[in-house]
């Protein structure tokens, strides 16, 4: 083997690192460290300047491993490795240590002692560089095709978007007809307009489409593989149907919570607001005094969400059945009126002048329907009231589809407890699930208005065709590998794996762990798990991670 | 021959704007990034931590505001203003005018030598004039790109033409006052406009005393008090006399839901105030807040467990009332005067501290460059949109994304970002 030399780079970021340690002193020390034959301290590592430095110490000094100690491996390792690459040195022989959010950052008061901690960091990057492996990324061809599951608005929206973009799309779809939720309503809110209008425009547009085959009565039975090389096979009552995908779009929706022995639901006096847009759209409703109650199921105990949805849906009914019936009487019971954005709270103001009667009720003490009445307690009066009624409307949250548990299982992706699908990170990666490849958007994800849903829609198009545009994926080579002749196929990482990135499969040595290099993260858990040590995490080996923890024992006396 | 596809303007680099231009550039697309100010980041910069998890605002936006900076179809024009688009869909001719930094970008090291020397100390925007910054200075701390700027406004070399300190001690030799304004013409397929938002000024309800008492403040400034790069450090005291707020009134709905300011609903208040209660909390232990609230709104997921979470662990008491008005006692004690709809008996409460949940509005000079895009604005001059074709101006190929539009929560704005990227994209490459 060669030589290993090691050069260090310490960097004063101005004052950032520099006001707080003894900059000179680490690169000082770093020089007597064991392989280091070159270490150097500059006031912006990252700048111009900071980077020639890089290049020409590599070049000048032969150097085959590459330390900066400075600020965070989040925001500059990609800067430096590919500084280290245009040096013609393999971008995974360059080891990151932070010594300004670890050290100047955090002890700033202790110049001494933090500048001590920088010390034995910069011990423990070398000792781990001097046994770093050349890596090589892995690039991974993408089919051109994307797989949309659910035909109501959002899986439209999202199918003909990319098909407009060019590829093709396989629409699937469990019903016998496109429209998912928006078949159950008859307006929609707050322009109201019939959703069934638009239901047939956007089936119109997609059967128009040439780029875009849509399977309805179909289930999605099986899905094998990873991003850009899906293996799917799907279900349409007898037959059989097998294709590749390189993407997959969850756009399945959601159901809503049919109120079963609540407030005395019997579909006849007592319904839902579902079954009310029905005899709205057949003019079939026939009631002078409706009582509306909100949060039915939801808001408690065992579904603590707001699902958000529901207080327009109220406002729009109400308005309907008022303009059906100018002499009908609406109350409307609530908890909190949830009539948010610019469009809900003039809506709301709406119905209020148009005659609806808004009563607003405890979370302690819930309206309780009585043959003919509502009893409520009226918090604004502080009274208890007693409404005579026709029919009665309970407006039930949207609750995730029993199926989609089963479909989770077989996208291998997670949902939350309330069996929506779980997106990759709640605040910047809303749309994407955790596994590359697949994503989701509409009610799958958390109830949603149409509007939305189109918004999300698009943008789940739009994450799923970077993949599709350029082609190809290029993954991270710092991924597990698996000693066959260690592993006992005991399965437990297949377990383990929040990745879904490695699987047993038969061999002719038996049942082994085999990697999806493709879907690996290169998080360890695998490795951590496995009781045979046969995984090995690449870049974060087992020797990388005891040689630095050896050294920091040296270090520390 | 294949035509390439045209590029995509992008005007706005907050979060929004930056996803937008990072879908598009991962697709393959060129991508111009507009942002005024010396900095992109926007408004998620400025926030301490994010609901409802808690994430600290910028540690999760750095990375993003990196990846733009290094993408190879992104280009950034900060300090530039879109002044003038003509054409139509798939071939727009933008005029810009990038304003002059009197810093080279290439050279600046950021290293704050210059910051030191300056003589001049002015009202820091991005810390809501909560302290006092230079003339010339960094936007924020991890602002992308990472240089320094010089405020034309109040520099002495440029108002008066003494000084130059700042140049003779830049070691990198970045100071450039012969930087000119300059015009650059683009010629982009489609438009995406994320502007963001401004806050309502309270002003506008003398009966809080805003500006009078030194111990009410807007949310906005809470975040800067309550960030540890901000400027008390993190420490949570008054402005009064910096000793620390324990007592603390949010009070909602500042300009929102209120016909004589804005009819609407801003949606996010009663989730960050929740936060901010939260962090309060966090900070001290002997904390007290209370939310006083109309209705309380948290329809997101886990938002309801999120405020279950502020009432059983973090000592938040939520009162639905409106707030009457804001008194002050001798010691610049906020007195909050308030009526409990649900005893209808009218209150008060003495507190260090009263945060207004002040409504999201569009950016005060939103007018202007809805007439330069040829764009319609909806009655609150928010850009608008149809219901169901949400994220479509009235003007065909140009689209817009999260505050702009509508006042919307993070992940809301980031989904309709990618969402008008694809649309872009969609006319682009049509």
């Amino acid at each position: 083997m060669n030589e290993v030399r090691v050069g260090v780079f310490v960097c004063h970021c101005g004052t950032n690192i520099g006001g707080f340690l003894d900059v000179p002193g680490l690169a000082k020390y770093a020089l007597n460290l064991p392989n280091v034959v070159f270490a150097k301290d500059n006031q912006y590592t990252c700048s111009d300047a900071g980077l020639t430095e890089i290049r020409n110490a590599i070049a000048e000094n032969k150097l085959n491993r590459a330390v900066v100690a400075s600020c965070t491996p989040r925001t500059h390792e990609p800067l430096f490795r590919s500084t280290c690459k245009e040096a013609g040195l393999n971008p995974y022989l360059f080891q990151f240590v932070n010594i300004r959010d670890q050290c100047s950052w955090v002890h700033m008061q202790e110049r001494e002692r933090a500048t001590k901690k920088a010390k034995a960091l910069i011990r423990m990057g070398v000792a781990r560089a001097v046994l770093l492996e050349p890596l090589e990324e892995i690039e991974v061809e993408v089919n051109p095709r994307a797989l949309v599951i659910g035909g109501g608005i959002a899986g439209m929206t999202c199918a003909l978007s990319l098909a407009n973009r060019g590829f093709e799309v396989k629409l699937i779809e469990k019903e016998d007809r496109l429209g998912g939720t928006l078949n159950n309503l008859y307006m929609l809110y707050p322009t109201h307009e019939e959703a069934s209008k638009l239901v047939q425009a956007k089936t119109k547009e997609i059967e128009k489409n040439p780029k875009i085959e849509v399977l309805t009565s179909s289930e999605v039975e099986d899905v094998k593989g990873f991003i850009g090389n899906y293996d799917v096979t799907v279900r349409q009552g007898e037959k059989e149907r097998f294709f590749k995908a390189g993407v997959i779009i969850v756009a399945t929706g959601a159901g809503t919570l049919k109120p079963v022995g609540m407030y005395g639901y019997d579909g006849e006096n007592v319904i839902t607001q579902m079954e009310l847009e029905r005899m709205l759209e057949k003019g079939r409703l026939n009631a002078d005094t409706v009582v509306m109650i909100q949060c039915v199921g939801s808001r408690n105990e065992k579904r603590a969400y707001c699902s958000k949805v529901c207080c327009p849906t109220a406002l729009k009914n109400a308005m309907l059945i008022r303009e059906a019936n100018p002499d009908a009487q609406v109350f409307i019971l609530y908890k909190d009126m949830v009539t948010q954005g610019t469009s809900y709270e003039d809506y709301y103001g709406k119905a209020r002048e148009t005659g609806t009667t808004f009563i607003k009720y405890s979370p302690e003490k819930h309206p309780v329907v009585e043959n003919g009445s509502v009893r409520v307690y009226d918090e604004f009066l502080g009274e208890e009231l007693s409404l005579p009624y026709d029919l009665v409307v309970l407006s039930t949250p949207m609750v995730a589809h029993l199926d989609s548990a089963d479909l989770a299982q077989k996208l291998k992706v997670p949902v939350d407890e309330y069996g929506f699908f779980l997106e990759a990170h709640v605040k910047l990666r809303p749309i994407d699930f955790a596994t590359d490849g697949i994503y989701m958007c509409g009610c799958a994800h958390w109830p949603t208005n149409v509007g939305e849903s189109i918004s999300q829609a698009y943008g789940a198009a739009s994450r799923a065709s970077i993949p599709l545009s350029v082609g190809h994926v290029k993954t991270e080579p710092s991924i597990a590998v698996v000693d066959e002749d260690e592993c006992s196929g005991c399965s437990l990482c297949e377990l383990t794996c929040p990745f879904k990135a490695i699987r047993i499969e038969e061999t002719e040595k038996g049942r082994k762990a085999k990697v999806i290099a493709a879907s690996c993260k290169g998080c360890g858990a695998c490795g951590a798990g496995c009781p045979q040590k046969a995984i090995t995490m690449r870049h974060f080996t087992d020797e990388q991670l005891l040689a630095q923890v050896i050294t920091l024992a040296e270090a520390v006396p | 021959m294949e035509e390439k596809p045209k590029a995509v303007l992008v005007i706005g680099g907050g979060i929004a704007g930056i996803q937008a231009a990072l879908d598009l550039g991962d697709m393959g697309m060129k991508v111009h990034l507009v942002e005024r100010k010396p900095s992109i980041g926007g408004r998620m910069a400025q926030l301490d931590k994010t609901f409802p998890t808690n994430d600290c605002s910028i540690c999760i936006l750095a990375p993003k505001l990196a990846d733009c900076f290094r993408h190879p179809n992104i280009t950034l024009h900060t300090l530039s203003e879109v002044k003038n688009v003509t054409g139509q869909m798939g071939d727009f001719s933008v005029k810009l005018l990038e304003y002059a930094r009197f810093v080279d970008e290439e050279k600046c090291v950021n290293c704050g030598d210059c910051v030191a020397k300056c003589p001049v100390k002015v009202p820091d925007e991005f810390d809501m004039e909560l302290r006092k910054r230079e003339a010339i200075y960094p936007y924020y701390l991890q602002g992308v790109p990472a240089v320094m700027t010089i405020d034309r406004e109040n520099c002495l070399y440029l108002t008066r033409g003494v000084c130059r300190i700042c140049e003779k001690f830049c070691t990198s030799e970045a100071i450039d006052f012969e930087q000119k304004d300059a015009d650059a013409m683009l010629n982009v397929g489609a438009i995406i406009v994320a502007t963001g938002f401004d806050p309502y000024d309270p002003s506008g309800i003398p009966q809080y005393g805003y500006k009078r008492y030194r111990n009410v403040i807007i949310s906005l400034e809470y975040e800067r008090l309550i960030c540890a790069s901000g400027p008390t450090g993190g420490h949570l005291t008054r402005p009064s006399d910096n000793r620390p707020a324990e007592r603390i009134a949010f009070v909602q709905c500042v300009g929102s839901r209120d016909f004589k300011n804005n009819p609407y609903c801003s949606s996010v208040c009663c989730m960050h105030a929740t936060k901010e209660a939260m962090l309060a909390r966090e900070h001290n232990p002997k904390v007290k807040s209370c939310i006083f609230y109309i209705d309380l709104r948290a329809a997101g997921k886990g938002f309801q467990e999120y405020v279950a979470r502020g009432e059983q662990e973090y000592n938040i008491s939520y009162i639905r009332g409106r707030v009457a008005k804001i008194t002050e006692d001798r010691d610049e004690n906020p007195i909050v005067w308030y009526e409990e709809t649900q005893s209808s008996k009218t209150n008060k409460m003495t507190v260090d501290l009263a945060v207004l949940a002040t409504s999201l509005m569009p950016r005060r000079d939103v007018k202007e460059l809805a007439k330069v895009l040829g764009v319609e604005l909806d009655e609150y001059n928010f850009f608008k949109t149809d219901p169901l074709n949400p994220l479509d101006t009235t003007r065909p190929g140009i689209f817009v994304c999260g505050c702009c539009r509508e006042p919307t929560d993070i992940p809301e704005s980031v989904a309709q970002a990618s969402g008008a990227a694809e649309r872009a994209a969609e006319t682009v490459m049509r």
